[in-house]
């Protein structure tokens, strides 16, 4: 098998290395660039790189590739450089873990690939120990995390019926002499086919798991010195952001992680939208777009003192996921409600300077939060390679239900499969568990 | 100078196999058992072989033990279980008549050149502690020291056995067929306390014997044999026994009624037992109790031999009172009028936790001490024979001052059952089960012969003429399966005589034709007639092959990478308190397991990935050692 794993450091970061190893390596590279050309070794190119699935650009960075045994692992090595941040990162990943013969590396996996092939001495080994160990402490917490929490229990259940299954197979196989019922392995194919449509749907849950996990992307945007930054403090309830009345004061994104209803979000302000000839305004301004066009909810705020024509820049950004604010209302007595459309989700008269308004701007924040984070009951995906093993154990799922062969221990070995990738999220599937199951729910023995 | 090579203790299963395998590898070796006459003894069912346990018979005959051949020589009723599933599941049974076998199986021992076979007591290990290996000898009950190299304990379930009937306790090793009371080992127990052996207690139990002339069998379901048998060894090309039928019956809602009224007076729920039992091997008491909305439960009575009218009635094993059992018993239909030749009991016995053994079933503690069989807290004859023939080879060629010998979990049920054992450690009796080998569509009962007989013939273990007749086999599936690859047809042609087949003008061999579901054999000669020139035998092994080899192909990927971490060997000498960056958690299951490969500390429970990395160092600094 070929792997691959972020190498550089998690979280946000200017740029990101994703290491590939393998005899694939040379296909993935073709794959992602979609050239056919001939790769030279050790040598840095620019590319764009696309999904290969879908043909959508992932991002655009440099690629170089080390042909075996001249690497770090003694195997073909490529290394992707690609920006930095959540979402380029996740979607990289994403692409690379549905390649075939493609998997997420294990923890280590690169250096024991590289002790194998005498590619390391004993001290780098010895160090490499404790790097693992933080790893998968830090790993083991998240999952543990994970665990406690309804995700836990899913997984669980999913974990008991395919003991069940397998239990009901290899009660026939085992134990074909005792008086074991008729039906039993007819009792097997419903369990499985309910536990391949319940994978199916874990699968397709629009990656909110992943959101979960980097909080949701909430965007202020507004012209100068509408009151931005004033609202970005009001959240996160201390100064962040420099606050002044001088407009243009923002010109870069200022981020604040903070937990609304118990929901990971992300806040950010952004440079005030306006037109202008500043270099490092426009550069400013074109940031704030692009984390416009990313946002899972945007904030427009409009400065009521304005006059009647709003400015266009801003009310561009209205639209299905936009919550508009109008501020400095303490300074108008009647405020015109006519700029703002039925497109957006909705308008407040608020006064940042004096909290007018705010509770019910608050509330309706927080709701929409929740819309976005809950929009399934089920507990979702958080991790590239949980989704990648449940994408192998529903192949396997999926090859048992073909029932292109229907002798019991070839249905049974890819339970067994299955059951492989499933423990490599919840623990092993020991077949002292299968037999357990088996003795507690069928009198065997002569 | 030492009197033997190899002193096995024991002629149970585990004994004869151990003693015939030192023997087979040319060392001198001596059998000491309390009599000759019960050497070969089948102390509960008078049956050899089932799931699981098949194959591990034929993967002994394939290494040129004696299992198979002592059984097809006694074997009164053959089935192959599992007939209509596939190949993989497939495992040979036989019903064995006591008699015979025992007269077999002492018959062949006798006949090995350098195999001497003693009566005595076997009472103490005879230990100089100051040298490397300090097992010297043994000391019999008289007070004889015998000296060797080597030995190998297989005590069944002697170890300080007591036999619990009622209320009455007995203690004993094994009661035989004419109610003998044959005493158990107590002076070996105290020795291996003495040596920091870890005892517990397991718990089996038999049935009460019927005298068959008072059974009505007009009213028992029968079940006949196969027709014609299937011999367990590669080596009988058929079964000369008379054949005969087995006969079923069941137990009813008053045979229930009884042992409910009479429950408080079982050995087992009167806590006068504290040893596991096994759970698929409930006594009759646990499967009332424990599966209470049944009604009836089957019972095999199985005849014990040819010319004797002794039953074993196979599903009701017991520990209640004789005269409940003899109650319980008439209340079954045919059996109305049974008379009881000797009652049911249980009995408990000492076994030391295996996780005290290398995978070569030597003792860690006592170098030179090695275990197999039940004394390593597994049941059944099969896995008996199995660690009887592992340590009677290790034990030999580590007297050579040869390489140990391991079978791996991709290489044999008796890998997996060793590992199991030796890492994992166990509850309760361990039974050899199919679903516990993870590579189960590799290891066959079919191909038993190919996966070990030429392994076995590398290191000696296997005679001249098995060689022979292994070497003309495995020659023409080579020969035979080079023409099923070379022989190819395009799908166009192959509509023609009937084929399903894709229509996308890809040519197919004979063996690709094979592997899909759709296709028989009989079609393919209808294109190429020259395949019917095939033996069966051959052409049966190439047809299971061709229909594996899709998932064989899958197979083998994982097996690479799980040989990877077992080819990792760590010293048994390691200490884990002085590795640094292992916990305290992980340094304590490590030092109790110390497992011989890194694959095997990865299947310990709570070994961390952190803590192998940290093990590699040391399998390097060893390969290191061993290159200067």
């Amino acid at each position: 098998m070929t792997i691959f794993a972020l190498s550089s450091g998690k979280g946000k970061a200017g740029i990101s290395v994703i290491r590939v190893s393998g005899p694939q390596t040379k296909d993935v590279v073709l794959a992602l660039t979609k050239k056919g050309f001939s790769l030279r070794p050790r040598m840095m190119t620019l590319n764009w790189f696309f999904d290969p699935d879908t043909n959508e650009r992932l991002d655009r960075g440099m690629v170089i590739f080390f042909p075996g045994p001249n690497s770090f692992t003694g195997e073909d090595v490529a290394e992707f450089h690609i920006h930095g941040g959540y979402a380029v990162v996740g979607g990289f990943m994403e692409a690379l873990s549905r390649l075939p013969n493609l998997r997420s590396a294990e923890a280590g996996e690169f250096t024991r690939r590289a002790f194998d092939n005498n590619k390391m001495d004993l001290t780098a080994v010895e160090g490499l120990a404790d790097l693992i160990n933080s790893e998968t402490e830090s790993q083991k917490r998240q999952a543990l995390r994970q665990m406690e929490g309804e995700l836990g229990n899913v997984y669980k259940g999913w974990r008991l019926q395919l003991i069940t299954a397998m239990a009901y197979l290899e009660v026939s196989i085992d134990f074909s002499e005792e008086e074991v019922p008729d039906d039993v392995t007819h009792r097997v194919i419903p369990i499985i086919e309910k536990l391949q449509r319940d994978i199916t749907k874990h699968l397709a849950d629009g990656h909110c798991g992943e959101r979960l996990r980097h909080g949701l992307q909430v965007v202020i945007l507004g012209a100068p010195n509408a009151g931005k930054s004033t609202l970005l403090n009001y959240l996160s309830q201390r100064d962040v952001a420099i606050v002044s009345d001088i407009a243009g004061t923002t010109r870069d994104i200022l981020e604040v992680h903070l937990d609304l209803s118990g929901f990971p979000v992300s806040i950010i302000d952004t440079a005030g939208l306006r037109a202008t000839e500043d270099e490092i305004e426009i550069e400013g301004i074109r940031r704030a777009e692009q984390r416009a066009r990313d946002a899972d909810l945007k904030i427009v705020i409009i400065d009521v003192l304005g006059g009647s024509i709003p400015d266009k820049l801003s009310v561009d950004h209205f639209g299905n996921n936009t919550l508009v604010l109008l501020n400095k209302c303490d300074l108008l007595d009647n405020v015109n409600h006519s700029l703002v459309d039925d497109s957006s989700i909705g308008c407040w008269d608020v006064s940042l300077k004096e909290g007018r308004g705010m509770d019910a701007f608050m509330d309706a924040l927080k709701g929409q939060v929740e819309n976005r984070m809950e929009f399934t009951q089920t507990p979702s995906l958080t991790r590239t390679r949980h989704r990648a093993n449940l994408r192998g154990a529903k192949d396997n799922l999926d090859r048992f239900l073909s029932a292109e062969h229907t002798e019991i221990e070839l249905l049974s070995e890819d339970l067994r499969m299955a059951a492989r990738d499933i423990g490599k999220i919840t623990g092993d599937v020991d077949v002292e568990d299968i037999l357990e199951k088996i003795f507690t729910e069928f009198c065997i023995g002569k | 100078m030492v009197d033997f090579d190899v002193i096995v203790i024991g002629g149970g299963h585990a004994g004869c196999e151990a003693a015939a395998a030192a023997a087979r590898l040319g060392v001198n070796t001596l059998l000491i058992t309390h009599k000759f006459k019960t050497i070969g003894e089948m102390s509960c069912n008078p049956a050899i072989g089932g799931l699981g346990k098949g194959h591990l018979v034929r993967e002994i005959d394939a290494l040129d033990g004696i299992m198979g051949r002592v059984a097809d020589a006694s074997g009164i009723q053959f089935r192959m279980l599992n007939r209509r599933k596939g190949p993989a599941v497939r495992g040979p049974r036989c019903q064995s008549d006591r008699r015979l076998y025992r007269e077999k199986m002492q018959q062949i021992l006798t006949s090995y050149p350098n195999l001497t076979i003693k009566e005595a007591a076997v009472d103490d290990l005879w230990i100089k502690s100051e040298d490397d290996a300090p097992v010297s000898g043994v000391i019999t009950g008289k007070g004889e020291k015998i000296s060797c190299a080597r030995v190998i304990l297989t005590t069944g379930t002697f170890l300080r056995g007591m036999i619990h009937i009622g209320d009455e306790r007995i203690p004993a090793g094994r009661k035989s067929i004419k109610n003998e009371i044959e005493l158990p080992a107590i002076g070996l127990s105290n020795t291996l306390e003495r040596f920091g052996f870890t005892l517990q207690r397991l718990k089996t139990g038999t049935p009460a014997r019927l005298n068959g002339k008072t059974i009505d069998w007009s009213v028992c379901a029968v079940q006949p044999g196969d027709q014609p048998p299937v011999p367990f060894s590669f080596m009988t090309e058929n079964i000369k026994v008379r054949q005969i039928d087995c006969h079923i019956t069941h137990t009813n809602e008053k045979t229930h009624d009884i042992i409910r009224e009479n429950l408080h007076k079982s050995s087992m729920y009167s806590g006068h037992i504290e040893g596991a039992g096994p759970r698929y091997c409930p006594s009759i008491e646990d499967k009332v109790v424990r599966f209470s909305d049944k009604t009836s439960h089957q019972i095999f009575l199985e005849p014990e031999g040819l010319d004797t009218d002794t039953i074993y009635p196979n599903g009701i094993s017991t520990s209640l009172p004789v005269d409940i059992q003899e109650s319980y018993i008439r209340s079954i239909v045919g059996l109305e009028n049974v008379e009881i030749i000797q009652p049911g009991y249980a009995i408990e016995y000492d076994f030391v936790d295996p996780q005290e053994l290398l995978a070569t079933l030597e003792t860690k503690k006592l170098p030179g001490l090695y275990l197999a069989g039940q004394i390593n807290g597994t049941t059944g004859y099969e896995e008996a024979a199995a660690q009887g023939l592992m340590a009677g080879i290790n034990a030999a060629r580590s007297s050579l001052g040869d390489t140990p010998f391991l079978l791996d979990r991709a290489d044999a049920y008796i890998g997996v059952m060793i590992d199991d054992l030796v890492t994992k450690g166990t509850e309760e009796p361990y039974r050899m089960f199919t679903s516990r080998a993870e590579y189960r569509l590799k290891l066959r009962a079919d191909n038993a012969d190919q996966r070990l007989t030429g392994l076995g013939i590398d290191i000696g273990v296997v005679g001249k003429e098995r060689e022979h007749r292994f070497n003309e086999k495995i020659a023409k599936l080579v020969s035979y399966g080079k023409i099923l690859d070379d022989l190819k047809i395009s799908p166009n042609e192959g509509s023609r005589y009937g084929l399903k087949i894709n229509q996308d003008g890809v040519r197919r061999s004979a063996k690709i034709l094979l592997s899909y579901p759709n296709i028989e054999f009989e079609q393919i000669t209808n294109i190429w007639p020259i395949l019917k020139e095939i033996p069966t035998e051959i052409i049966e092994q190439l047809v299971i092959d061709a229909t594996y080899s899709g998932y064989l192909d899958r197979q083998e990927a994982d097996i690479v990478a799980f040989r990877k971490d077992e080819n990792l060997m760590l010293p048994t000498s390691l200490d884990y308190n002085v590795i640094g960056g292992l916990s305290n958690e992980v340094k304590e299951k490590l030092s109790k397991a110390k497992p011989s490969t890194l694959g095997a500390a990865a299947r310990i429970s709570g070994v961390t990935p952190a803590a192998l990395t940290t093990l590699l160092r040391f399998v390097k600094r060893k390969d290191k050692k061993a290159v200067a």
